[in-house]
């Protein structure tokens, strides 16, 4: 059976000639449904880029590139669209600052013709644990971490079979993150959705995924288990330093 | 640890306000060897606020208060803006988070240090520019010739934040206070930047008070960790008992860390208690 999302030599490219970008090379994944797949890397390794190129924000090139079966074109619909939605890093960034929590949310839901939008708002924010107090609230009233729920909340509004998330908690404290990685978890499973998340941290990505695809200089260097990246059961050198980096530091010896 | 480098009794700073007194930095008391001390916490919770309160660089309206604030056996309370002209950057220095935003953006690296030599020390034109030389060299950067010669936009994070520890470290200080030196860097970059603070603490027996929310950094690279809460110190422990600490935001801070090798099913939560303030 073919995956929810199947990506097959996946190209990115920015610029031209001699200035090219090749920042992603020759990307080849299956991700099946219901699963929650990561992608780790260090800046620049183009974790990122992958998911954009995916939900169609870069141009990209691609022998393959389907989501829930349907081939993810150039030029994508609207339907298209609300199979993925989108989960960015900076809550204080992605959201409107003059748009009310409100209108954020009847946004996508005004775009894609969706009526009962009363009910789906309160729905949505109740599902992320905000409250009916929120709704009328603009962003700079918020806190980091009810922003970041605001940006979920829009994008589970249209009920959409895949979620991506870009480091949606590296902006937020600890005690927050893990407020915040709890609910994606408990929406994952009442929603059923099929996840990717993209984080630099292994122990954000090794919570929330069974698989885990690693990345260097736009390649994928390997795809592990999530059992095996715990024991360091690793195929690629550059693997195995990344989970002792991440261990934290260590003293040399002399 | 042998002597104290830096002590600090009740230092408390607060900002006025139309509501009332903010209160940033509660009665912080704590000494400093020649070791490295960390500083975790939140947001908010007042830490970057301490190492900005050392240097004196509280800006108004803020009001910085302490029993005592002594640096090597001399209070810096009662400091003129010359006596902290002669402290800053010679004897104390602090690395900011972000080289991005800390470095003079129209001015060449080379230059940027060269002028704290010549500033703080006296250097001439030319010992300036092989002290700089060598002090890039000394936080390994591959060919310091060429970085001399660059623009800070010209750089990648990793080597802006070098860049920036050469440049705090050429006077050679006594106390570096460095706030989230490594938060802003990939994880293999990050330990690189670490083992070159390490060794520069060791070989040359500087106070390193690093300020971080990272808990896993500090506890495998201090020596002993300060935990803050909402401007207060909390805890005080050895960073290799972090694990076992007593206070529970601390054990409910590591509790809600994801970590690789102790999977949880879910993460635990924090639920704060107001007594923790009293």
């Amino acid at each position: 059976m073919a995956g929810m999302i199947e990506i097959e030599d996946l190209r990115v490219t920015f610029g031209h000639g001699s200035r090219a970008v090749h920042a992603v090379q020759g990307l080849t994944l299956s991700i099946a449904e219901g699963e929650s797949f990561g992608i780790v890397g260090e800046s620049g390794s183009g974790k990122s880029t992958v998911l954009k190129a995916l939900s169609g924000l870069i141009p990209s090139e691609s022998r393959q590139l389907t989501v829930n079966g349907l081939p993810a074109a150039e030029r994508r619909s609207k339907a298209d669209r609300r199979h993925l939605q989108f989960v960015f890093q900076d809550p204080y960034a992605s959201l409107h600052p003059r748009q009310t929590v409100d209108e954020a949310l009847r946004e996508p839901l005004v775009i894609h013709g969706l009526d009962d939008r009363d009910r789906r708002i309160s729905d949505a924010l109740r599902e992320v644990g905000l409250s009916p107090e929120h709704r009328f609230r603009y962003p700079h009233q918020l806190s980091g971490g009810q922003r970041q729920r605001v940006a979920i909340a829009r994008a589970l509004i249209l009920r959409p079979p895949v979620l991506l998330l870009d480091e949606p908690t590296s902006a937020l404290d600890v005690s927050v993150q893990a407020e915040i990685l709890n609910l994606i978890s408990r929406l994952k499973q009442a929603n059923k959705l099929t996840i990717i998340l993209v984080s630099h941290d292994l122990g954000v990505v090794a919570h929330l995924c069974q698989r885990i695809a690693i990345m260097q200089f736009g390649k994928l260097v390997e795809v592990v288990d999530r059992d095996d990246l715990r024991s360091g059961a690793v195929g690629q050198a550059y693997t195995s330093r990344l989970i002792e980096a991440s261990r934290g530091f260590v003293r040399n010896a002399d | 640890m042998s002597e104290s480098l830096l002590t600090v009794r009740n230092l408390s700073v607060t900002y006025p306000g139309r509501t009332g007194m903010t209160h940033a930095l509660r009665n912080a008391s704590f000494e400093l060897g020649r070791e490295r001390l960390g500083i975790v916490g939140e947001s908010g919770s007042g830490k970057s606020t301490m190492g900005r309160a050392i240097l004196g660089l509280i800006p108004r309206p803020g009001i910085v208060s302490a029993d005592q604030l002594d640096f090597a056996g001399r209070s810096l309370l009662a400091n003129t803006d010359r006596d902290w002209q002669s402290l800053r950057g010679r004897r104390i220095s602090m690395i900011m988070q972000d080289p991005k935003y800390s470095l003079n953006p129209v001015k060449r690296i080379g230059d940027q240090i060269a002028e704290t030599c010549r500033l703080h020390l006296g250097s001439t034109r030319k010992d300036a520019e092989s002290r700089a030389l060598a002090m890039l060299e000394a936080v390994q950067i591959r060919n310091p010739d060429t970085v001399f010669t660059l623009y800070p936009h010209q750089l990648s994070g990793g080597m802006g934040q070098r860049v920036m520890i050469a440049m705090m470290l050429v006077a050679e200080p006594d106390l570096l206070i460095a706030d989230e030196p490594t938060s802003a860097l990939d994880v293999t970059v990050q330990n690189e930047v670490l083992r070159i603070l390490d060794r520069l603490v060791s070989e040359r027996g500087m106070g390193l008070l690093f300020i971080s929310h990272n808990l896993t950094v500090v506890s495998s690279f201090c020596d002993r960790v300060l935990i803050m809460y909402g401007g207060r110190i909390l805890e005080q422990c050895a960073a290799a008992d972090l694990a076992r600490a007593q206070h529970p935001y601390t054990r409910a801070l590591m509790a809600a860390t994801p970590s690789l090798d102790h999977p949880k099913a879910e993460l635990a939560t924090l639920v704060r208690d107001p007594s923790w303030l009293e």
